[in-house]
């Protein structure tokens, strides 16, 4: 279990952190989603103890970040945003230091990172700085568990790594769950958020919702239209331009546009016709998390 | 114990796997102890001189062969105008200049007393002045040769004289080289070992292994030792070669015991890599800790006496060789190898390197930072 408490942190005048509560349950994937300087890694940093924070608490299964560092230190796993294993050191010599460093062997925990670590271990002579990206983060992702941590601390894990590979590293941790492992994940992309027991969308320094990823959907009171034209660049100034359009965002290859409740979709139709837009395509959606956001940020 | 043990291990490991750092380590004592004795030389030798010969006469003709004889002179003219020597030094073909009087002979015979007159070119104040200190010596050698082949009952009578003999202790032949290997060890040890572990911390943080090793349970102690360690072991190794390469290139073996050398360098090492421990722990990236390495290692090397004699220096300067640690590692070397010092000579520039290496390491532990 993570408790945080009013958290506080600032860089000089730059606030990352702004009286931050929450809290992440047993067992359970916590999914932190924000934008870059959100504030995201400061608060990862807090809880892996490699920061002090300026007010409040944080701590987990009953140690504080600060009093009981050293103690946090050997139950949680951290995974710093970026690759930091070392790369002159080949796979298994970089598993075998930090499964040495936290006093244990690899044999002893290998139980719990063999789906992980048989991935990898073809190519187990090779040096981690020559792996490919979601080889890497599998071998962070090993390394950080050798030690059968209770809490995982993983800081955008899967920037940079081809969707195949998070789809894998995502049942990975789904697998991790079950064997009670509380898991904290900070991430940028939205589609990750709904593999969360609970997400947390974080702004400047604070939560500006958490809660299941269906609640959080649910919640969600827009009328949510999805628009595709021709050309999608000059419709997305057109759509903004018009009075009744709330708000327009470009979503993939669609534009994701609430509205106000007296517009008729064949109005909006009309609208882009005169602009001279030939084929335009409007429906009316079911909002994502990445909805949500945006709906909450505005 | 057996987390440090790992440690260092893995230290090892990456220093083998590095492609450079293994082979300097042979290298550069080699390379060091070959090049920079011969770079690295005040003596002067091969001075070119211009005699103006105006007497032209047997005892002139004497006195310039003796110069000629001599391994620091180049006689590269012998001429009968002032004019023409002077033209020589503007030209750079001559350093110095002897001008022999008309009445060299008479004088010396009836007067008991000649003139000569020397020009040194100056531009070059140690070559000048040594030019001119040597050839002084040459003529003064040649007036006592005169005087006991003319006047033989002379030299008895004459009242109190006093005859100068020098004896050049602990280095017989003022041999430059004997004075400066012993320097160029240390000179090499502080770069190896005061350069390499500090640029080792600063490439963790760099590339960011640091902040995984800062979330494990090793301590801040284990972890600086075990940057140090491998570097203790490096430096002994060089110490260890280079003694062995100045004995066969150069047949210098010390005076005094081994094991003086290596207990002072021991001491010497855990305080000089101390301090480049702690400008990695002041520094962010390699940019800044190469920057700040190199503006110490400079200061320290020109205020330790290595080439010039600490006694010459202004007052603050002093003060800062005084605590600098070279200074003593530099002393004790210099000592041991050329006059046969031990342990007990040396115990107050031993104490000092103990200082500076307690001062050093529990800076180092001190100022690395685990948590921001």
């Amino acid at each position: 279990m993570i408790t945080v408490n009013n958290l506080y942190k600032s860089y000089g005048k730059v606030t990352a952190l702004n009286d931050l509560s929450f809290r992440v349950n047993d067992g359970e994937i916590f999914g932190v989603i924000g934008p870059d300087g959100s504030g995201k890694t400061t608060l990862f940093r807090i809880l892996a103890s490699l920061l002090l924070p300026d007010g409040g608490s944080a701590g987990m299964n009953g140690l504080d970040v600060v009093k009981d560092f050293r103690k946090i230190r050997g139950i949680i796993g951290y995974m710093p945003g970026r690759f930091s294993l070392y790369q002159d050191l080949s796979v298994e010599e970089n598993l075998k230091f930090f499964a040495t460093v936290f006093n244990t062997t690899i044999e002893e925990n290998y139980l719990l990172i063999k789906d992980i670590y048989q991935q990898i271990e073809p190519f187990k002579k090779r040096r981690a700085g020559a792996l490919s990206g979601g080889m890497k983060q599998k071998l962070a992702l090993s390394c950080a568990l050798i030690h059968k941590p209770e809490v995982l601390i993983l800081d955008e894990p899967t920037t940079g790594v081809d969707p195949v590979s998070r789809k894998e590293f995502w049942d990975m941790l789904e697998r991790l769950k079950s064997e009670g492992i509380t898991i904290l994940i900070s991430t940028a992309y939205m589609d990750e958020a709904g593999l969360c027991d609970r997400i947390a969308l974080m702004r400047e320094g604070n939560f500006i919702a958490a809660d299941t990823p269906q609640n959080i959907i649910n919640s969600y009171t827009e009328t949510l239209w999805a628009v595709q034209t021709e050309n999608m660049s000059a419709s997305l100034r057109d759509l903004r331009d018009h009075p009744q359009v709330k708000t327009c965002f470009a979503f993939g290859n669609k534009h994701h546009v609430t509205v106000r409740a007296d517009l008729s979709i064949s109005g909006l139709q009309r609208y882009l016709k005169e602009k001279g837009y030939s084929k335009v395509e409007i429906d009316a959606v079911a909002p994502t998390v990445e909805d949500c956001f945006m709906a909450l940020t505005n | 114990m057996s987390q440090l043990k790992y440690l260092v291990e893995k230290e090892f490991k990456q220093i083998s796997r590095n492609a450079i750092i293994p082979k300097m380590i042979v290298l550069y004592p080699v390379l060091v102890l070959l090049i920079f004795p011969w770079a690295i030389n005040f003596e002067v030798k091969n001075i070119k001189i211009h005699v103006v010969d105006n007497a032209k006469s047997a005892y002139s003709q004497r006195l310039i062969n003796k110069i000629d004889a001599s391994a620091y002179f180049i006689l590269t003219d012998i001429s009968s105008g002032y004019n023409a020597a002077i033209g020589d030094i503007e030209r750079d073909k001559s350093d110095i200049i002897l001008e022999i009087p008309v009445s060299f002979d008479t004088d010396m015979v009836k007067e008991r007393h000649a003139n000569v007159m020397i020009s040194a070119n100056a531009v070059n104040s140690t070559q000048g002045l040594l030019g001119n200190n040597y050839l002084t010596q040459i003529i003064n050698d040649f007036s006592q040769e005169l005087r006991t082949e003319l006047f033989p009952a002379a030299t008895l009578s004459n009242a109190p004289h006093i005859d100068v003999v020098t004896d050049f202790r602990y280095n017989k032949r003022l041999d430059y080289k004997s004075f400066m290997l012993p320097a160029f060890i240390v000179l090499m040890i502080t770069l190896i070992c005061g350069i390499l572990p500090s640029l080792n911390i600063v490439i963790e943080k760099e590339t960011g292994t640091i902040q995984q090793i800062n979330a494990t349970p090793v301590s801040k102690f284990n972890f600086i030792l075990a940057k140090l360690i491998p570097y203790w072991i490096i430096g002994l190794i060089i110490l260890t070669l280079s003694f062995f390469l100045t004995w066969i290139i150069y047949g210098l073996l010390p005076s005094g015991s081994f094991v003086t050398l290596y207990i002072s360098a021991v001491i010497f090492l855990l305080g000089i890599t101390g301090l480049g421990i702690i400008i990695s722990n002041y520094s962010e990236t390699l940019q800044q800790s190469m920057f700040l390495v190199m503006f110490f290692i400079l200061i320290i090397i020109l205020l330790s006496g290595m080439f010039t004699p600490i006694s010459a220096m202004p007052g603050w300067a002093q003060v800062i060789a005084h605590a600098n640690p070279l200074t003593y590692f530099i002393e004790i070397m210099r000592l041991v190898y050329l006059k046969g010092s031990s342990l007990s000579d040396l115990l107050r520039p031993l104490m000092w390197l103990a200082g500076f290496s307690v001062l050093f390491n529990t800076w180092a532990v001190l100022s690395y930072k685990k948590r921001g």
